[in-house]
Parts: structure tokens; C-alpha cells; sequence
């Protein structure tokens, strides 16, 4: 081995403890880039799979009924390549065990046969055998939630008949990865259910013989979407189509792209800001480590070492460091990646998780790592490189010196006041300080980052569930009754309030943007269901006139006083136009609002409503659960503490989990940087600080001068990561945008805290480690190293 | 350059000697001749003349002793010549190669093939043992001698695997003679190399650079303040306010061993 090499592995175990934090530094910033992009990649692919596999639909339909003979004229839909009917019935369960009513929708299969279109992936058990009636398969999950297994029983209420059932198997479906109820946003599967029987027997059961009131096709190979749902919409309407849709439009299929647009989302922008800081911070740590060694430099360069040989031996130092980042950086986010895949499998139902560490992205890590650092060392290199040999002949120390017109000031005269020094060294060299505090203010921006996920989270629920959701309960009925409703409902065990609504099905149109969502009628002034103005604050529906949630109205391009077109999507169907009165700011879902006398009139119907709210008094909770299933008419209870649970939980597997890990990373970031940066300023001062105590200073006023350039460098950084924080929030709050929740952009106390608070202890802890090695420290040899 | 023109250098323009200088009897053929060197700092404002016309030759196998005030700009002279710095105007030539006009790729070569340094603070470097600190220097030159031979002529035979923090600062001295001579160089360039240290292990050093520079005829030049040492050596340069002031023949050297100060 050449004495060149010997001395890049001895410099390298010298410097381990800065070498540890450089690298720490870098496999944080894989680690974001590995558990983003590998999560991603690994739901992407996943979906893909299943979906392929399964022959996964890409047109669907839903109608009131029409006979099993128009299927031959379907087929005949130019662009349409296989389409499948088939019947399709919202159902109430009785669970052995469980007392809460569970909603289910049970669909019809083949008689004991595989589908063409959307096939099922058998977890356990066997389809039903043909001609069985009395044979269903389920959903995993809700088999899951309920540990049910193949051979169960199970009582199934269809159209106000309640019928005995087996479980024959436990199956998944590309159509319910993400399984929820139709009002729903987050799973419940304890209180939801997917079902499916032979289609024999639910015709005979639903009354639909020779009929059917779904279809699902498959298009060919080129055809347009639009065309054929334009195509199955006319053929249809005379059989009281409901809807046509794509994929875009199913909810599973909506909210697993959602959520892989998110991941996507913070694919890019979560390792970008973590590799930005990481090459930063390498600069910074690079350039003083090579600046130590400037003498051996010149020294190297006098013997004849070329310019080439010694680059490459300090690109060497600085790739070995970057290389043992990445290593640890793509063992530790494949670790986290899996562990995160794990909580998504939770939530999206697919046989396996096709986890996988692809090459590529290892790859793409080491190339973003390699840009980072070159980014970061190159200028220091270079510099390290550009040293003039003649260096060699010169005393060392000072060489280094600049004078700064503030040392001139102080210089002498106050030399034995150790925080004079400290403000003497830091303003001798204010580009350094500068660096060394940007670079703490970075680490401190990331943790209010990090911190800003976790709380705005928290705050976007708390918004959705105290000022937004009031109710207790939300009750749907299968058809729009009178509204003298809300008078039977008072009077039900436990009732405090109630406030009913009328919902519509319908699809916006704006231009060529379509979206398919809800039409909530409301009294003017709802106070269950509140309707928040851009400052938080309950705002009255106008009397004529559709709001529309704000993100919505911006993602469809349309400004208040803009005329929507609006397709009612229930009974015959119509297109009106109403203007857009206003928007509705909500943190979680999206949705249109017009007063429900005018949504009455809107459907040419009379004062009707099909919803109601009710707050409830909770110790009667369970009786008034029996009297409501007995009402007739009602298709589903939601506890609305049921579904804020829900939506935290998933909040709290997801997007906080994932905020966590950066927060993690974000702490250990913050300690390597100011650990680097004491131990670098150690280094500087080892010789000014021993000849101090030789003099005779005690060892705390020393301590001081060590200890106190960390302090104040952290306390100036302060105020800078909190304004380098608000930067990053306002760009993870930019890119995690969606139909399913906004963040806020609302930067908490806390934010603030944990941001000072992580650069406070991590200074602490670092300015203790060197207060130990000055303790360490051998005066003698340090004074008789140089002169 | 001729072999009648082998002249020493003997005067500065001012003194009206001869500019070639007279010829040295018994001396080998030149290997540094530098004519007219200037060399000016510019900090800021402030243009300091660190060389102001300097002449001066060396001849292969002399040990040159060059004196001076602190400041009068021994190290700068000592530099060009080793191709570390750059003159400001005038000419250096190694063995008839101008230095002056050279790249920094060839001065880069032309210092690890045929100059070796010594320099006042030893530049040791502190994660090598002795004999590492030694092969840093014999593993790129063409020619060098076994790094264990060159610490056994500086007297380090049994410290070959201690770290500079592990040796007296006459030891690190002695190790960075032993780096500067195991490439065998045809130049020993010393500044100050006992600046740093006490009398008695100075004159160790000097006995080393005295050995080297008889045993293996290396031409060494040794800066220094320290007039005493200027008896141990074949001709005394003495410098000025980046002048030459005088140059001075020694008839007979002492050697390092008989000198203290
Ligand atoms: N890198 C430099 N920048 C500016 N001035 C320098 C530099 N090196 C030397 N000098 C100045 O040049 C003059 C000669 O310096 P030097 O050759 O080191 O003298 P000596 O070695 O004889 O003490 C001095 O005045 C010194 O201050
Ligand atoms: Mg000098």
C-alpha cells in the first residue's frame, strides 16, 4: 500500500467521529430518497400487477335495471373489448358476536366461476359452488377485522330479507383495494363489507331475474375512454343509468392513485431538500477538513505530488465518506421502506406487497449522493489542490490569520476576556461563522419541516371534526323521505339534535374538466354540518347557488360567478347550470353545497331529504342503535368519532409516519452538524485555548471560549431555520394537495420549538463532548506541535 | 553553459563584479544559475520587494550556507529555486532548464525528480510513522534509496515506526532529512532547519546534512541566521533587503561536529 493510501485510512480514523456524522448526513438523504421512491415504486408496481392480472376493468356502470338481452347490443359499443353484467345490491350483515350494524354491498359472480373482468384473488376457501345460494365470498379485510374464515356464517339482510349464509372463501378484488363505504373516506372494515354470490341467487334474492344493474368492460387496445362511456351512456339512459365512469372516478382506484400521486410528490421533494442540505453540509465540513490539512498539502505538493494525484486522494477521503453514507443509507431505507409498506398494506388491500429495492434507484441514490458530494467537495478539493507549494516553507499559523477591522479593535487589549475572544474569532472570519450558522439553521429548518407534518396533520383533523363535522351520527336512507323525518328522529332515545339534508350524485362540469362528486343540500345556516369561509369561520348558504369546496373550484378552473354544469346523477338524467356562489374552505374531502330547498328544486321534487345528523346523548348510544336499524328506510348509521378515529390512524400509519422518520433524521442531521461544527472549531482553538490555561486561566473561563462560539452560533441560527423552515413547509404544503386532504399550511408553536429545541440539545450535547476533550487535551503537546 | 564558463557567483550589479563570476577550481559543473531574480508581494495596497536582482550559482557537491536577517529573503530566493514559488522577473536555470518559463506540470516534476526539502518546522505528516513519512516521498520518485537506509543515515534506525508525536522535535528534523534524501536528490534545499531546535540536537541535523551532502556529493543549501553555521560549509551567501550582499569562500570547513553555538 502506497504511505499515500496509509494516510487516507489514518485521516479517515482520525477524523471518524466527523466522518460518522458526514455520513450520517448523507444516509439521511438516501434514506428519504430510498423510502420515497421504493415506496412508491413498490405500490406503483403492485397496483400494476394486480390489476393485470386480475383483468381489472376500465369502464363501469351503474343503473336501475335493464334485461339481461341488452348485453348483445353492449357489445356492439365501438371500442369496447369485453363487458360483463351483473347485479350489484347494497346489504345490510348481522356478524355473530358484533352488535354494530355493518353495511355491505354484495355483487353478483358467474355461477361458481372466475369473472372475465375484475377476477378475484382467492386468500382461502373456494368461490361458491354453482348453483349454491347459499354461499358467499368476502372481502379479506372485513374477514379480517372480524377474524372470520372460510365455513362461517353469516346472516345477510337483502332487500328486507334476511338469509343465512356461508363463507365459502375470502377473496380480493383490483375494484376494492381500497375498500370503503360510499360516504366514507377512510375504511371502516368492521362496519363495511364486500360481498359476492352466484348471480342466481341474488337475482332471485334482489329481484333482478334476467336483469342486471352493473356493468364493468375492458376497451380495446387504443380506444377512447370517453368515447365508449359516451357510447354505454346512451344505450343505457332508457334503463335508468346511474352512471358511466372510468377508473378516474371509482373510489379505490381515486384514492390509491391519490396516494401514489403523494408519494410521488414526495419522491422528489423530500430527498431533494435532504440531499440540498446534505451537499451544504458537506461543503462546509469538507472545506475545514482539508483547510486543516493545507501545510501537508503544500508539503505533498513540494515532493512533487501533482495536482491529479492529490484531488484524487481527497476525492478519495470524501467518496469513501459518501460511500459508507449511501451503504448505510440504502440498508437503513430499505429497512424503513418495508416497515412503511407493511402500515400501507393495511389500507390497501392487495395480495402481496411486491416490495423491491430496484437497482435504479439504488443507483439513482448513489448518483444524487455522488452529485451532492461533488457539489459539496469540489470547491474544497479544488481549493485544497490550489494550494501554493511555497505554503510549505512558511510557519503555518500565521499564514491563517486574516485581520478583520474588529480584531484590529479588540485585538490585545482585550485578550483576557474570554467572550471578547469568542466574538473576535467568529467576527474574524464572518464568511465561516456565516457557513457554520446556515448550516445549523438548515438542520433546524428540517426539523421544523418534519415537526410542521406531524402538527398540521393533527390540526387539519381537528378542523374537519370540530368545526367542520359537528354530529354525532350521520344517517343515510336508501330513497329521499319527507322531511317531517327530523320530527320522528327527535324523538328517538338520545337525541339532542338533528338536522337533515338531501344528497345528490351528480358530476361537475366545467370546460372539458369533469369530477364526479356529491351535491349536499343544507339549511341555510347548517350547524352540524358547518361550511367555513377562508378564515375559519361558519359562513351562511346563499339562497341561490352551488358552493363548492375551494380546492375543488380552483382544480375545475372556475371563479365565483362562474356557471358550473352540473349532471344530476340520480333518476332521469339532466344537465342544469348553476352559477358559483361562493367557496368552502375544508381541509379533508371535496364536495358541492346549495341550500336544500333549492337542491329540492334543482330535482323537481318536493321538500324530500335522504340524510340526516343527530347529536346524541352517548350513554343511550346503544338503545338508540336499535331503534334507528328498526326505522325503516335507513341504508347506513356512521359514528363520526368512529371515522375521525380512522382518519387519524390512517394519518398517523401514512403521511405522520412517514413525517416521523424525517423528523428522526432530521435530529440526527442536527447533531452531525453541530457536532462537526464544534469539533472543527475545537481543532481551530485546541492551541489558543491550551496556551490560555497554560497562562494560568481556569478551566471553565477556556471551557467558556469553546463552549461559547457553539453557543452563539447556535443561537443565531435560530431565527434563520425557522425562517429556512417556513420555506420548506410551504413546499411539502404544495406538494401534499389532493382531493382526499390539504395540509394547512399552519406552522405550530411546537414547529418552532422542536426546531430550536433539536439545534439547543444537539448543541449541548456536542459542546459537552468537547468540553471533554479539552479536559483530555495534552497543553504540552499541543504548544510544542507547532514552533 | 560551458565547462570554462563555470563561474561562481561573486558580486551583484553595484559591485561591479563580473555578472558570470570567475571560475571555481575543484568545484563540479553548475546546477543552479539565477540571474536578475526579482520577486515582489503584493497585499492590498502594499507591494513588498522580497527580492530585488539577485545572481547566484551553485555547483554540484557544495554545501552552501546562505545568511541573512530575518526578512531579507533567503526563503524567497530558496523557494524559486526549488520551484515552489515563481520569480517576478529575471531567470532561474537548473542544469540549463529555465525554471522561470517552466509549467507547473514540469515543476512539479522537476521537484519530485531532483529536489529535496527540509524545511524549519519539519512539515512531518502526523499520521505517518518515520519510515511512511519516507515512502510518501521514495513511492513517486524515480530513484530512491530503501526508506529504511535513508533513516539509517539520519541515525533513526530504531525509530523507523514511531509517529511524529512520538519523537523529539531533532528526531522529526531527522526524519525529514532522511525524506528529503531518499530520493536521491541532486539538491538538498534546507530553510532554516535548525530553527526549531536547541544547539545540540541542531548540530545532530547539521552532521546529517554534512554526511549526506559528502557521502552521496548532493549540492545542499542550508538558510539559515545563525552565522556560526556558516563555518561548516564551502562557500557563505550572505543576503540583504533582497540583495546579495557578499559571498564568501571558506578555505577550510569545519565540520558540524566541532561547531556550537
Ligand atoms: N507570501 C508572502 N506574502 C507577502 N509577503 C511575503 C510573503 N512571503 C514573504 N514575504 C515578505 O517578503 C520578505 C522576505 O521574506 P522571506 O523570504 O521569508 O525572508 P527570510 O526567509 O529571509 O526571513 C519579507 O518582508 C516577508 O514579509
Ligand atoms: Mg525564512
Amino acid at each position: 500500500m502506497r504511505a499515500l493510501d496509509r494516510k487516507l485510512l489514518r485521516d479517515i480514523a482520525t477524523l471518524k467521529g466527523q466522518a460518522a456524522a458526514i455520513a450520517m448526513v448523507i444516509a439521511s438523504g438516501v434514506m428519504t430518497l430510498i423510502i420515497s421512491v421504493t415506496t412508491y415504486d413498490a405500490l406503483r408496481l403492485t397496483q400494476q400487477r394486480f390489476y393485470q392480472d386480475m383483468h381489472f376493468a376500465e369502464v363501469f356502470a351503474e343503473l336501475k335495471r335493464a334485461p339481461e338481452s341488452l348485453v348483445e347490443r353492449l357489445r356492439e359499443t365501438p371500442g369496447l373489448n369485453l363487458v360483463e353484467t351483473r347485479i350489484r345490491a347494497p346489504v345490510r350483515l348481522e356478524v355473530p358476536g358484533f352488535d354494530d350494524p355493518v353495511r355491505g354491498l354484495l355483487l353478483s359472480l358467474p355461477d361458481g366461476r372466475q369473472p372475465a373482468l375484475n377476477r378475484f384473488h382467492l386468500r382461502e376457501g373456494d368461490l361458491p359452488e354453482s348453483g349454491r345460494s347459499d354461499q358467499v365470498v368476502v372481502s379479506d379485510a372485513f374477514a379480517e377485522a372480524h377474524g372470520l374464515r372460510a365455513g362461517d356464517a353469516l346472516s345477510v339482510i337483502i332487500d328486507g330479507r334476511l338469509s343465512r349464509v356461508r363463507i365459502s372463501g375470502i377473496v380480493l378484488s383490483p375494484e376494492f383495494v381500497y375498500q370503503i363505504a360510499p360516504t366514507d373516506l377512510l375504511p371502516d372494515y368492521r362496519r363495511y363489507a364486500i360481498l359476492w354470490m352466484n348471480r342466481r341467487a341474488l337475482a332471485r334474492a334482489y329481484g333482478m331475474d334476467g336483469a342486471f344493474n352493473s356493468i364493468v368492460a375492458s376497451l380495446q387496445a387504443g380506444a377512447s375512454e370517453a368515447g365508449v362511456i359516451d357510447g354505454l351512456e346512451r344505450a343505457l339512459s332508457p334503463y335508468g343509468l346511474v352512471i358511466a365512469h372510468g377508473r378516474d372516478d371509482l373510489h379505490s382506484h381515486r384514492f390509491l392513485s391519490d396516494e401514489l400521486q403523494q408519494l410521488r410528490a414526495q419522491a422528489v421533494i423530500l430527498p431533494g431538500i435532504f440531499m440540498l442540505v446534505s451537499a451544504f453540509l458537506l461543503n462546509i465540513v469538507m472545506t475545514r477538513i482539508i483547510r486543516t490539512q493545507r501545510e501537508q498539502i503544500a508539503v505533498l505538493k513540494a515532493f512533487g505530488y501533482g495536482n491529479g494525484t492529490l484531488a484524487a486522494h481527497f476525492g478519495l477521503l470524501t467518496g469513501l465518506i459518501v460511500l459508507t453514507g449511501w451503504l448505510l443509507g440504502v440498508v437503513l431505507g430499505a429497512w424503513a421502506a418495508s416497515g412503511l409498506m407493511t402500515l400501507y398494506a393495511e389500507y390497501f388491500r392487495f395480495p402481496e406487497i411486491r416490495f423491491r429495492l430496484q437497482a435504479w434507484v439504488m443507483l439513482l441514490a448513489l448518483g444524487v449522493a455522488g452529485a451532492a458530494a461533488l457539489i459539496g467537495t469540489g470547491r474544497a478539493v479544488w481549493q485544497a489542490v490550489a494550494v501554493p507549494p511555497a505554503e510549505a516553507m512558511r510557519p503555518a499559523v500565521p499564514a491563517r490569520f486574516r485581520r478583520g477591522w474588529l480584531e484590529r479593535k479588540l485585538f490585545g487589549r482585550l485578550l483576557d476576556q474570554p467572550t471578547r475572544i469568542i466574538v473576535r474569532n467568529l467576527a474574524r472570519q464572518p464568511l465561516k461563522s456565516g457557513l457554520s450558522v446556515l448550516g445549523i439553521a438548515m438542520s433546524a429548518g428540517l426539523l421544523m419541516m418534519g415537526t410542521y407534518q406531524l402538527d398540521a396533520v393533527d390540526h387539519m383533523i381537528d378542523t374537519q371534526y370540530r368545526l367542520v363535522n359537528r354530529m354525532d351520527v350521520q344517517l343515510s336512507f336508501g330513497n329521499p323521505v319527507p322531511t317531517r323525518v327530523a320530527g320522528e328522529l327527535r324523538h328517538l332515545p338520545g337525541v339532542t339534535a338533528v338536522e337533515t339534508h338531501r344528497s345528490v350524485p351528480v358530476r361537475l362540469i366545467a370546460g372539458h374538466r369533469r369530477y364526479a362528486t356529491a351535491i349536499l343540500g343544507l339549511d341555510e345556516s347548517p350547524g352540524l354540518r358547518q361550511l367555513l369561509d377562508a378564515r375559519q369561520r361558519p359562513q351562511r348558504l346563499p339562497p341561490e347557488g352551488l358552493l363548492l369546496t375551494d380546492y375543488l373550484a380552483r382544480d375545475l378552473g372556475l371563479a365565483v360567478g362562474d356557471r358550473v354544469e352540473v349532471e344530476v346523477l340520480e333518476g332521469p338524467r339532466r344537465r342544469v347550470s348553476i352559477p358559483l356562489a361562493g367557496v368552502v374552505d375544508e381541509p379533508i374531502g371535496v364536495s358541492a353545497y346549495m341550500t336544500r330547498t333549492a337542491l329540492n328544486r334543482v330535482m323537481r321534487e318536493g321538500p324530500a331529504v335522504n340524510g340526516a345528523w343527530l347529536l346524541i346523548d352517548q350513554d343511550q348510544s346503544q338503545a338508540l342503535f336499535d331503534s334507528l336499524w328498526a326505522l325503516p328506510g335507513v341504508s347506513s348509521i356512521g359514528l363520526i368519532s368512529d371515522a375521525e378515529r380512522g382518519i387519524r390512524e390512517y394519518m398517523g400509519d401514512t403521511v405522520q409516519m412517514f413525517a416521523l422518520v424525517f423528523v428522526l433524521l432530521a435530529g440526527s442531521i442536527a447533531f452531525a452538524v453541530v457536532y462537526n461544527t464544534a469539533r472543527i472549531t475545537f481543532a481551530e482553538r485546541a492551541r489558543d485555548l491550551a496556551t490560555l490555561e497554560v497562562l494560568g486561566h481556569s478551566r471553565l473561563a477556556v471551557s467558556w471560549i469553546l463552549i461559547g462560539e457553539i453557543v452563539i452560533l447556535t443561537l443565531l441560527a435560530i431565527p434563520l431555520g425557522w425562517a429556512i423552515g417556513a420555506g420548506f413547509c410551504w413546499a411539502i404544503n404544495h406538494a401534499f394537495s389532493m382531493d382526499l386532504f390539504r395540509i394547512p399550511l399552519l406552522i405550530t408553536p411546537r414547529a418552532f420549538a422542536v426546531a430550536a429545541g433539536g439545534v439547543v440539545v444537539a448543541s449541548s450535547i456536542a459542546s459537552l463532548m468537547m468540553a471533554r476533550r479539552l479536559g483530555r487535551l495534552d497543553k504540552v503537546s499541543v504548544l510544542k506541535a507547532v514552533e | 553553459m560551458t565547462e570554462g564558463a563555470r563561474a561562481r557567483m561573486n558580486a551583484e550589479p553595484g559591485q561591479g563584479g563580473d555578472p558570470v563570476g570567475t571560475s571555481r577550481p575543484g568545484a563540479g559543473s553548475i546546477v543552479f544559475e539565477a540571474r536578475g531574480l526579482t520577486k515582489t508581494y503584493r497585499m492590498g495596497e502594499v507591494r513588498i520587494e522580497a527580492l530585488r536582482g539577485v545572481d547566484l550559482t551553485l555547483y554540484e557537491g557544495e554545501l552552501v550556507v546562505m545568511l541573512g536577517a530575518s526578512g531579507s529573503g533567503k526563503s524567497t530566493l530558496l523557494n524559486i529555486m526549488g520551484g515552489l514559488d515563481t520569480a517576478t522577473s529575471g531567470t532561474v536555470c537548473y542544469r540549463g532548464q529555465d525554471l522561470t518559463r517552466a509549467s507547473q506540470a514540469a515543476l512539479t516534476a522537476f521537484r519530485r525528480d531532483h529536489v529535496g526539502f527540509v524545511f524549519q518546522f519539519y512539515n512531518l505528516i502526523a499520521s505517518l510513522t518515520a519510515r511512511e513519512n519516507v515512502e510518501i516521498v521514495t513511492d513517486i520518485s524515480p530513484h530512491p534509496m530503501p526508506a529504511e537506509r535513508a533513516l539509517e543515515l539520519v541515525g533513526l534506525a530504531d525509530r523507523m515506526d514511531h509517529f511524529p508525536s512520538q519523537m523529539s522535535g531533532g528526531e522529526q528534523q531527522r526524519v525529514a532529512i532522511a525524506r528529503a534524501i531518499a530520493k536521491q536528490p541532486a539538491v538538498l534545499l534546507c530553510d532554516e532547519p535548525t530553527g526549531a531546535l536547541d544547539s545540540r540536537t541542531g548540530i545532530r541535523v547539521l552532521e546529517a546534512l554534512e554526511q549526506i551532502n559528502r557521502e552521496l556529493r548532493t549540492t545542499v543549501a542550508i538558510i539559515t541566521h545563525n552565522a556560526m553555521i556558516g563555518e561548516m560549509a564551502d562557500r557563505v551567501v550572505r543576503l540583504r533587503d533582497g540583495l546579495v550582499e557578499s559571498v564568501m569562500d571558506n578555505a577550510h570547513r569545519r565540520t558540524a561536529s566541532e561547531m556550537s553555538w
